[in-house]
């Protein structure tokens, strides 16, 4: 167990992400425009009750979801939240898996068990979207634990929203990771909003990053609505984490629509919307991009047909995937045989536990 | 809940959901005391408007929106109950209502006990609880078995918008912590509510109550499970058999006798809910109804719940819960003996 005196224990390498060059910026871009139609396309399958429960978007957070994830290794780890589709295809999950996640289908990411929230893949190191505000964070603190103790290079980034930095989970980890000089960063992805709460309403220091100086934490607050501004300081966070000084960065950008897509944000006067949906960073970042010369006209309708059409695909995908089988019911509640394990439905056949207690 | 323009006085037709907000209002004039504490209810009026318009009328004293902190609001909470105060905490979800369990378990539960009388803690927890909407875990729980294995605390729940409306006022006037697990997939059933009745003419909080007489079955649910049983009666009306229903109400106090008196007539049990059987409401039921009842007993009690499984994915919920098919294969098992 590292003590509270030791020095950060080793020099870990230097971030390998090199400066956004014209490509990464055009490949911000493209990610944006994926995330984006990925979101629209979910919302509609909602409306049209395709996808149940509840289902958060990251519209408006879209230039987070690709700076952040272009700044991560393949090697390390991502902690989200329940607001975690975009995060999943940018990190790499394919669009049909998550969407078919969505649609409580077997080939979804989480086999249908996860839907909106609870997405989880290893081979991405996507360590999965939490549903109870603040789950995720004591989870992936220990994570990094796990990386300083089996001595790789990696770090560990957990998301979390603005108003998840008022729950005790999210101090109790801040203070173990500052002790224990974890390689992990904390992005607080601040829309402003917790539900309908304002960051003011629910925070006594409402400059969120502060908080990390009651842990003698780095910090930075910067524009989530530029994907070079937070490609560039997750990229410095990281170094930091990696180097055993764990990082607290806050980014800020809009949530474009309600809390969830049930949600009318009624709370939210006109003129708030109307700010919101001038500032939106997908269009400001093609407008950049376009006025640097890297987008033209043609190339914004070509990227925009590719998302549309991957987006489709997916859609299509998870439509025709199946939905879970009951006989699955009860797989999985435990690693290990248990005995006299009742798995029946009454009135239905008895689903036999394999020898091996492996279901198959 | 729709902005529904009710005038406060006289019968009217109310959603559950209304009729838990129109007693609130009731709790909150009655008794300057009174709080309203917890995420989003005054501005918004709670994720299910609940305590809709509230804030407004009431003030921002009185209702209060609290950061995102579960643990916060309700030892808060306690604390204001030390002092006078009578706060009614809403947890946004059942599954939300853990990070506050530690709150709930160690300290308000034990307060009375562990100050010797000294310190009576009159909190309402209010939980949505139960499945049905769609949503997977967290959103979706039954977590009553906790609450009511947890001495110190009462548990109740109602069905109806009636008992919405008055035993919501109860809980808030009893000197004793309650937490008050609302059938979150019920809140837009309707009912009629007499708003000129004062809260004295209900019926006691912690009684059960049989509110369909019958003669061949007894079948015991609260919460989410009564309109399953009500359809369970009917249908099996059809088939000629006449089951006798009962709605718990209250979980911690168990009101058991009118249940041991009808059994005693029908001679058979089923207990429906939604929570799993596994050590559930039920297992306490069947035990207590075994030894109370056992001469009458003309089958082993048979139990309707949910599976020893985390809540399944979205696709599958309509396996786990209690439904009409359920719970009429478990009085024909109690037939079968
Ligand atoms: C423990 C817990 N309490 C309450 C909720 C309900 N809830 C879900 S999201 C949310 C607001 C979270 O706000 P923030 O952290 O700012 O994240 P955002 O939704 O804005 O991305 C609330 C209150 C929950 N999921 N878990
Ligand atoms: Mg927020």
């Amino acid at each position: 167990m590292p003590t509270s005196t030791s020095a950060p224990r080793r020099r870990r390498r230097p971030p390998t992400n090199p400066a956004a060059d014209d490509a990464q910026l055009l490949a911000f871009y493209r990610q944006m425009v994926l995330v984006r139609r990925f979101e629209e396309r979910a919302a509609r399958a909602y409306t049209e009750a395709r996808i149940g429960g509840y289902c958060h978007l990251n519209l408006g957070e879209e230039a987070t979801v690709a700076g952040l994830a272009a700044a991560l290794d393949p090697t390390d780890y991502l902690f989200a939240t329940y607001r975690e589709h975009g995060y999943a295809l940018a990190r790499g999950i394919a669009p049909e898996r998550v969407m078919a996640e969505l649609y409580g289908r077997t080939d979804g990411v989480s086999g249908g068990w996860g839907g909106s929230m609870h997405m989880f893949d290893a081979d991405t190191r996507f360590m999965g979207g939490y549903g109870i505000v603040g789950g995720q964070v004591p989870l992936a603190t220990g994570a990094a634990l796990a990386i300083e103790y089996r001595g790789g290079g990696e770090a560990v980034v957990c998301l979390l929203g603005d108003g998840t930095t008022n729950i005790g989970a999210f101090h109790e980890s801040l203070n173990l990771a500052a002790l224990w000089h974890l390689p992990i960063v904390y992005v607080i992805v601040n829309n402003g909003l917790g539900m309908g709460t304002t960051v003011e309403q629910a925070s006594a220091e409402p400059e969120l990053h502060r908080r990390a100086a009651a842990y003698r934490m780095d910090s930075a607050r910067v524009d989530g609505n530029d994907p070079t501004a937070v490609y560039d300081a997750v990229r410095t966070a990281l170094a930091g984490a990696r180097a055993g000084r764990p990082y607290l960065l806050e980014t800020v950008s809009g949530r474009l629509k309600g809390h969830s897509v049930v949600d009318p944000a009624k709370y939210r006067s006109r003129a708030e919307a109307a700010a919101l949906a001038a500032a939106d960073p997908v269009a400001a970042y093609a407008v950049r991009l376009h006025g640097a010369g890297l987008l033209t006209d043609e190339l914004i309708a070509e990227i925009d047909a590719d998302a549309t059409a991957t987006v489709a695909a997916a859609a299509d995908f998870a439509e025709h995937s199946p939905h879970p089988d009951v006989s699955t019911l009860f797989d999985h509640t435990y690693a290990t045989p248990v005995p006299n394990d009742a798995r029946r439905l009454p009135g239905e056949p008895l689903f036999p536990v394999p020898a091996n207690g492996v279901p198959a | 809940m729709a902005k529904q323009q009710i005038p406060l006085t006289g019968a009217q037709q109310l959603t559950i959901g209304k009729a838990l907000n129109l007693g609130l209002r009731r709790a909150l004039e009655d008794d300057p005391k009174v709080l309203l504490m917890g995420e989003d209810v005054g501005r918004l009026g709670g994720v299910f408007r609940i305590t809709d318009g509230l804030q407004k009328d009431f003030g921002e004293d009185r209702v209060l929106d609290s950061p995102l902190a579960e643990s916060g609001i309700v030892g808060t909470a306690i604390g204001l109950a030390m002092r006078g105060y009578r706060p009614v905490c809403e947890m946004q979800f059942d599954g939300f209502s853990y990070p506050a369990f530690d709150q709930v378990t160690n300290q308000l539960a034990k307060m009375h006990y562990r100050s010797r009388g000294r310190i009576t803690l009159p909190v309402v927890i209010r939980i949505p609880y139960g499945g049905g909407i769609g949503s997977v875990e967290h959103h979706s729980e039954s977590p009553e078995t906790y609450y009511a294995h947890t001495a110190g605390l009462k548990v109740v729940t109602p069905a109806t918008p009636r008992d919405a409306y008055f035993m919501v006022q109860q809980a808030v006037r009893c000197d004793d912590p309650v937490v008050f697990l609302e059938p979150k997939a019920r809140y837009y059933e309707k009912g009629e509510v007499d708003l000129d009745a004062p809260v004295a003419s209900a019926e006691p909080l912690f009684a059960s109550r049989v509110f369909r007489a019958g003669t061949d079955c007894t079948v015991v649910g609260y919460g989410p499970t009564i309109r399953v049983l009500r359809e369970s009666a009917d249908a099996a009306a059809e088939d000629g058999r006449s089951l006798e229903l009962v709605d718990l109400r209250s979980l911690s106090p168990l009101d058991l006798d009118p249940v041991y008196e009808s059994v005693r007539r029908t001679g058979r049990l089923v207990v429906v809910h939604e929570a799993p059987t596994n050590l559930g409401p039920s297992a306490e039921i069947a035990a207590r109804v075994t030894s109370e009842c056992f001469y009458s007993l003309e089958a082993p009690v048979q139990r309707v719940g949910g599976f020893n499984t985390p809540y399944p994915a979205s696709k599958l919920e309509e396996h786990f819960l209690p439904d009409l098919d359920r719970v009429l294969d478990a009085v024909d098992r109690t037939f079968a003996y």
